[in-house]
C-alpha cells in the first residue's frame, strides 16, 4: 500500500471537513477521490501533500510516517486546479524548479526538462511564459513540473476543472495514457463521476467528510454500497420501493405482471441516441431509458398504458450481488 | 470632456503651477541660487544627512513592511484587524505629534527610556537615530499599503506549489513571493523615499536643528526662507522636489502596464 490514511479528522472552525477517515491507496495505480463539492476530498488530498495539517490521525507514504512532515520533505507532486504556474518564469524554468532546488547538475536538469517537455508535448513552448499558453498547455506544464522531481505520489486537485469540455476530455484521455507510461502512484480529486469512471483504476467516494465506498469503477457502478453512491455515480429512478438505473428497466404493453408497475406514458424525450420515457404510476414518475430500436419496436405514444419492470439481466445481477 | 478639464485645472492650480514656480524662482538668476546651495558646506551636509536618513528609513520600512504584509495576508491571528488599523496611524497623526511622542519616550533628560540609553552612550533625540526613527515612523505604512493588495491578488497557490516541489520557506520567499510582488515593493520603496526625504515636522522636533550636524534639507529650506534668503530656499526646495519627482517618474515609466 502506497498511501495509508488512518483515522484522519479535520475541522475548519465548526465545519467538519473530514471525520475519522481511513483509506489505503494502492501503489502504481490511478485513484480518484470522488464526491460533491465541500465533501472533504480536496482537504484529504491537501493533507496527503502536507499543505494542510490533520487535527487527528496519521498519514503514511510508502511506509514513511509523513504526518508531521512539511510539504517539501514529502516528495509528492501536486497539481492545482488553477495551475499555480510561476508567472515570472519561462516554461522551462517552471519545470526545472524542483530540480534547481535540489541542486542537480545543470546538464542533468537540461536533459530531464527536455525529456519532460516532450512527454507533455510542450517541446516547442519551453521559452514562453505561462501567460502565453492555453489552459490545457498550462496544466500539462504543471504536470511536467510535478513529475520532474520524481515524486513517490502524484496528487492532482480537480486538475481539469478550469478547462472547457473538449480540452477536459482530451486531457483526461491523455492523463490515462501518461499514467500507463509513467506508473507513478496517482491520486486525483474530481466531482465529475464520468471523469472518475473513465480514468481511475480505483475510486474512493467521499461525502460529508466520510468515505462512502471504495472500489473499482465497475464495483461502484454495479454494486453501490448505498443510495448516495448509487445516485452520485449515475442516473437513478424510483421503481416502487427500489432505486434503479433507468437503463436497467424495460417496458412492455402486455398484461401487468407480478413484478413492476403499470402506468401511463406522460412524456417522451429524445436525447441523441437515447429515448427517455416517463411513466406515471399513481403518484410516482418512473424514468426509463431505451435505445431507439427498442423504442420503435414498442410503438408507444404519450398516453399509452405500459408496464415497467426490471430487465431480467439486471434482476439476475442484483440477486447475485 | 468638461469633467476632464475640471480635474486638469484643479491639479494644475494645486500641484503643477506652484511646483513649477519653485523651479522658476530657483533659476531666476541663472544658476546662482543652485551654486550658492551646493557650495555651502552646511547645506551639503544637510542634503547628505537627509539622503542618508531617508535611505536607512526606507530599508527599515521595506524589510518591516514586507514582513508585516506577509503576516497580514498569509496568516490568521487574533487582533489582525486591529493591527491593520493601527498601521494607518502614522499617516493620520500629525508629524509634529510623532516628534513630540518620540521625545517623550527617548528624550535624553526626562524621556521614559532615553536616560537609560544615553547612560549606555547612545543618544537618540537631537541625533541621527532620532531623525531616522521619526522618518521611519511617518513613512511606515507606505510599503505595506502597496504590497498587501498585490499579495492578495497573487494568492498563495504558487507558494504552495513551490513548497510541494521541495522549496523551504526562504527559497519560496526569494524565488516565488518576492518576484511576484516586486513592483508593489518598488512602488512602496519609491513612495517611502519621497516621503522620507520630505519629512519636516517630526524631524524638526527630534533633531534639535543643529547647523552642520542635525539640520536636514527640509529644515534648511525653512531656515533660509525665514532668513529672507528666498533664492537659497527655493534652490534647496527644488533639489528635494526633483529627487522625489524623478523617482516616481522613473518607476511609472519602468513599471509594466499590465501590472497596475
Amino acid at each position: 500500500m502506497s498511501i495509508e490514511i488512518s483515522n484522519v479528522s479535520k475541522r475548519f472552525g465548526s465545519f467538519v471537513a473530514l471525520d475519522d477517515v481511513s483509506v489505503s491507496i494502492p501503489s502504481g495505480q490511478l485513484t480518484a477521490l470522488l464526491g460533491p463539492s465541500g465533501g472533504g476530498k480536496s482537504t484529504l488530498l491537501r493533507i496527503i501533500a502536507g499543505l494542510e495539517r490533520a487535527d487527528a490521525g496519521r498519514v503514511r507514504i510508502e511506509g514513511v510516517d509523513a504526518t508531521g512532515l512539511p510539504p517539501q520533505k514529502r516528495n509528492v507532486g501536486f497539481v492545482f486546479q488553477h495551475y499555480a504556474a510561476f508567472k515570472h518564469m519561462s516554461v522551462r524554468r517552471n519545470v526545472a524548479f524542483g530540480l534547481e532546488i535540489r541542486r542537480r547538475p545543470k546538464a542533468e536538469i537540461r536533459e530531464r526538462v527536455d525529456e519532460l517537455l516532450r512527454l507533455v508535448h510542450l517541446e516547442q513552448f519551453g521559452d514562453r511564459l505561462p501567460a502565453q499558453l492555453s489552459g490545457g498547455q498550462r496544466q500539462r506544464m504543471a504536470l511536467a513540473r510535478a513529475l520532474a522531481v520524481e515524486p513517490t505520489v502524484l496528487l492532482l486537485d480537480e486538475p481539469f476543472g478550469a478547462l472547457d469540455a473538449k480540452v477536459r476530455k482530451e486531457l483526461r484521455d491523455w492523463l490515462r495514457r501518461l499514467h500507463d507510461e509513467v506508473h507513478v502512484t496517482t491520486v486525483f480529486v474530481t466531482h465529475d463521476q464520468e471523469e472518475a469512471l473513465e480514468v481511475a483504476d480505483e475510486i474512493v467516494v467521499i461525502n460529508d467528510g466520510r468515505v462512502e465506498q471504495i472500489g473499482t469503477p465497475d464495483e461502484l457502478y454495479d454494486a453501490p454500497a448505498n443510495d448516495f453512491v448509487m445516485r452520485f455515480l449515475g442516473p437513478v429512478t424510483q421503481l416502487g420501493e427500489r432505486l434503479v438505473r433507468p437503463h436497467d428497466l424495460v417496458i412492455d404493453t402486455g398484461e401487468p405482471g407480478l413484478d413492476g408497475v403499470t402506468g401511463r406514458v406522460t412524456r417522451i424525450t429524445r436525447i441523441g441516441f437515447e429515448i427517455r420515457v416517463e411513466v406515471t404510476a399513481g403518484d410516482q414518475v418512473v424514468v426509463v431509458t431505451l435505445t431507439r430500436t427498442r423504442f420503435r419496436a414498442l410503438d408507444v405514444q404519450e398516453g399509452s398504458t405500459v408496464n415497467v419492470r426490471l430487465a431480467p439481466e439486471a434482476l439476475a445481477a442484483a440477486l447475485e450481488a | 470632456m468638461v469633467k476632464r478639464l475640471i480635474v486638469i485645472a484643479y491639479l494644475f492650480l494645486l500641484v503643477a503651477w506652484p511646483l513649477f514656480l519653485v523651479g522658476q524662482n530657483t533659476f531666476e538668476g541663472g544658476l546662482d541660487n543652485l551654486r550658492g546651495i551646493v557650495e555651502d558646506p552646511d547645506v551639503v551636509h544637510a542634503l547628505r544627512l537627509s539622503l542618508m536618513v531617508a535611505v536607512i528609513a526606507v530599508v527599515i520600512n521595506t524589510v518591516f513592511g514586507v514582513g508585516v504584509s506577509l503576516l497580514l495576508v498569509r496568516y490568521e491571528f487574533p487582533g489582525k484587524r486591529l493591527l491593520s488599523a493601527l498601521l494607518d496611524v502614522p499617516l493620520s497623526v500629525s508629524p509634529v505629534v510623532v516628534g513630540l511622542s518620540l521625545v517623550l519616550v527617548y528624550g535624553g533628560r526626562d524621556g521614559w527610556f532615553g536616560p537609560a540609553l544615553e547612560g549606555a552612550g547612545f543618544q537618540v533625540v537631537f541625533a541621527t537615530p532620532g531623525i531616522v526613527m521619526a522618518t521611519a515612523f511617518v513613512a511606515l505604512p507606505l510599503v505595506i499599503r502597496e504590497v498587501v493588495p498585490v499579495l492578495e491578488e497573487v494568492g498563495d497557490e504558487q507558494e504552495q506549489a513551490a513548497r510541494s516541489l521541495g522549496a523551504n520557506a526562504a527559497q519560496t520567499f526569494w524565488r516565488i513571493t518576492l518576484p511576484a510582488i516586486k513592483w508593489g515593493v518598488t512602488y512602496g520603496v519609491v513612495l517611502s523615499l519621497a516621503r522620507s526625504l520630505g519629512e519636516f515636522g517630526a524631524v524638526k522636533v527630534v533633531s534639535g536643528n543643529v547647523l552642520g550636524e542635525t539640520r536636514t534639507a527640509t529644515l534648511v529650506v525653512e531656515e533660509k526662507y525665514l532668513n529672507f534668503d528666498k533664492g537659497g530656499a527655493y534652490a534647496a526646495a527644488f533639489l528635494l522636489a526633483l529627487v522625489a519627482v524623478a523617482a516616481i517618474v522613473v518607476v511609472s515609466v519602468l513599471r509594466p502596464r499590465d501590472q497596475s
